[in-house]
């Protein structure tokens, strides 16, 4: 983009046409795209709050399901073998996934949600004092918010925030004044879901564990976007869930590092969790079955184990040049369109959300018009009341790419906005 | 979703209100004031009546920030309210909401004068909690206007 006009002209046109041929590719693998809404091909830009699967992930589920099918572990049958190791070689893949090295230290959730009230929950019970203080930051989606906020109030811990700049960054400048003996715990977003702003992990890990703190990172926008090596971050945590990068709803990922799950205490009580039952205490599993109390979503963990599979297919390095591409075509055709307001940094420092508002135009009226345009976009605080605070705003309306959106689907998103301009002027 | 839906929701009475919505202000010497918001959406509105002696509304006005839907709807309420028992209003509510649920013969009734613009919103029933928000508000107005004249303390 930087060099002289006629070339990079060139150079531009040519990646936008190979994202979209990209996401032509990518759209075949994916059943419910081909539809049409309000008469027009569906064009789905509500990615950030759950993706779309492809074939490969709704096949394997169903053939789980269709030959493969039993409890896991314990089992001596042929479907308990199979089941098991369906169970845990999604595990595998998964572990591979975040860049995880023992599969041991992956734990199946149901969620980004579950995954971290898990560890606010087990290590604020294990660890958490009174007097402790809990890093967050007002960037965070409720879920990396609220489970502190009860984990805090249990223990009589102090819940401290990094605040924003006008584009959405955290104020990283002001982490070291927020750090002191007394930080137990660091929790913050790899990426912003509201405003897709990617924060610098590893910089801050450095930090946190020069305080003697650990850091959580909310992971659910990061994994289906970048490539994740939870070594190279330097967290501690890491939560992900299945649905927002091609996988089934219902299932999750917790990564953490194994002496930690070790010594926390275990999340939930039941079967598959415990190693030996007695009428008045129980020893516990191995990690991380410690923390897998119950039969567990065996379909799901198949589901997010070929929804990795697939993303790795597909590449990373391919995946983040696509949507960088799409990203940048959006941020500059909304930039100009009139009236409006766009929210959070450049490009560079971004995935790929787009939040917005039109004068005149509430995000749920433009919600609401774009649909009935077969363009399916999100308006509300998107679950992170304190990143609209910031801002001043109630809503946002909020356009999110993913590998199966191309350049086209952008200027279908802005005829929609001419619509509502139309309608509200 | 039609074009047809989408025309009869954002009609052009819905887009005047809100625009340049009716009785939008605070009121002082209000009998009641009542806090409304869907927490979904982030719609909110403030509610206040001014009563007689005999429950009818002499004033009744609002604040609030929100969708077309949500602001168009209270502020053609408070148009309705003015002059209406509490009773009255109260079956007003129910109306609109029984035309909200689709009830063809509510749509037609006109007791609820410039509300029926909103009939269309019966077809987006995402957008139908909107319509409703400021109607939440008078039956909660009510509700407590009623629970005061009850208790032993209140005038």
């Amino acid at each position: 983009m930087n060099g002289p006009a006629a070339p990079a002209g060139a150079r531009v046109s040519d990646r936008r046409s190979r994202a979209n041929a990209f996401a032509a590719r990518a759209r075949r693998d994916f059943p419910a795209l081909q539809q049409e809404v309000g008469g027009k091909p569906l064009v789905y830009l509500d990615n950030a709050a759950s993706t779309q699967k492809p074939d490969a992930v709704i096949d394997a589920i169903a053939d789980y399901y269709r030959h493969d099918h039993a409890n896991v572990h314990r089992g001596m049958h042929e479907l308990a073998r199979r089941a098991t190791e369906a169970y845990e070689g999604a595990r595998r893949k998964v572990a591979r996934f975040l860049g995880a090295a023992d599969p041991a230290e992956v734990v199946w959730t149901r969620g980004t949600t579950e995954a971290i009230n898990l560890v606010a929950s087990a290590w604020g019970h294990t660890f958490l004092r009174e007097g402790d203080e809990i890093v967050l930051s007002t960037q965070e989606h409720h879920s990396n918010l609220v489970p502190w906020q009860l984990a805090a109030a249990r223990a009589g811990a102090r819940l401290r925030y990094l605040e924003l700049d006008d584009e959405g960054r955290l104020l990283l400048d002001r982490l070291p004044e927020l750090l002191s003996p007394r930080t137990g715990m660091v929790a913050l977003s790899h990426v912003s879901n509201a405003l897709g702003t990617v924060n610098p992990v590893a910089e801050i890990a450095e930090q946190v564990h020069a305080a003697g703190a650990l850091l959580l990172v909310d992971g659910a926008q990061g994994a289906p976007h970048l490539p994740i090596d939870v070594a190279a971050l330097g967290c501690d945590f890491y939560a992900a869930s299945g649905h927002k990068m091609c996988g089934p709803t219902g299932i999750g990922a917790l990564w953490a590092r194994r002496e930690l799950l070790e010594q926390m205490e275990p999340y939930q009580g039941g079967g598959e969790m415990i190693s030996v039952v007695e009428r008045d205490y129980s020893t516990w599993a191995e990690v991380p079955h410690k923390f897998e109390a119950g039969t567990p979503n065996v379909a799901g963990a198949v589901g997010m184990g070929a929804a990795a599979d697939y993303l790795t297919g597909i590449g990373h390095a391919a995946l983040a040049e696509h949507e960088r591409t799409v990203l940048e075509y959006a941020l500059d055709r909304l930039a100009a369109v009139d009236g409006i307001r766009l929210f959070g940094p450049p490009a560079d420092e971004r995935c790929g959300v787009v939040s917005f508002l039109l004068d005149h135009a509430h995000a749920h009226d433009v919600a609401t018009i774009l649909d009935a345009d077969g363009v399916a976009v999100r308006a509300g605080h998107h679950c992170a009341q304190l990143v609209m605070k910031h801002f001043g705003v109630a809503a946002t309306s909020r356009a999110s790419f993913y590998l199966y959106n191309g350049t086209e689907d952008v200027d279908r998103l802005v005829e929609g906005l001419d619509r509502v301009k139309a309608i509200f002027g | 979703m039609t074009e047809i839906a989408l025309s009869s929701l954002y009609q052009q009475l819905i887009l005047e209100h809100y625009r340049k919505p009716r009785n939008k202000g605070v009121l002082p010497g209000a009998t009641v004031e009542v806090h409304m918001a869907n927490p979904v959406c982030g719609d909110e509105i403030r509610l206040h009546l001014q009563l007689d002696g005999e429950e009818r509304v002499q004033a009744a006005t609002f604040i609030g920030q929100g969708c077309s839907i949500s602001q168009a709807s209270v502020s053609m309420m408070t148009v309705r309210l003015k002059g209406k028992t509490l009773d009255e209003a109260l079956a007003l509510a129910e109306r609109f909401t029984e035309m909200m649920h689709g009830s063809r013969e509510a749509a037609r009734d006109r007791k609820l004068g410039e509300l029926r613009a909103l009939q269309g919103v019966s077809k987006f029933p995402v957008r139908i909690k909107c319509a409703l928000l400021g109607f939440d508000a008078l039956q909660e107005a009510a509700k407590r206007v009623r629970s005061q004249a009850d208790s032993p303390a209140g005038g």
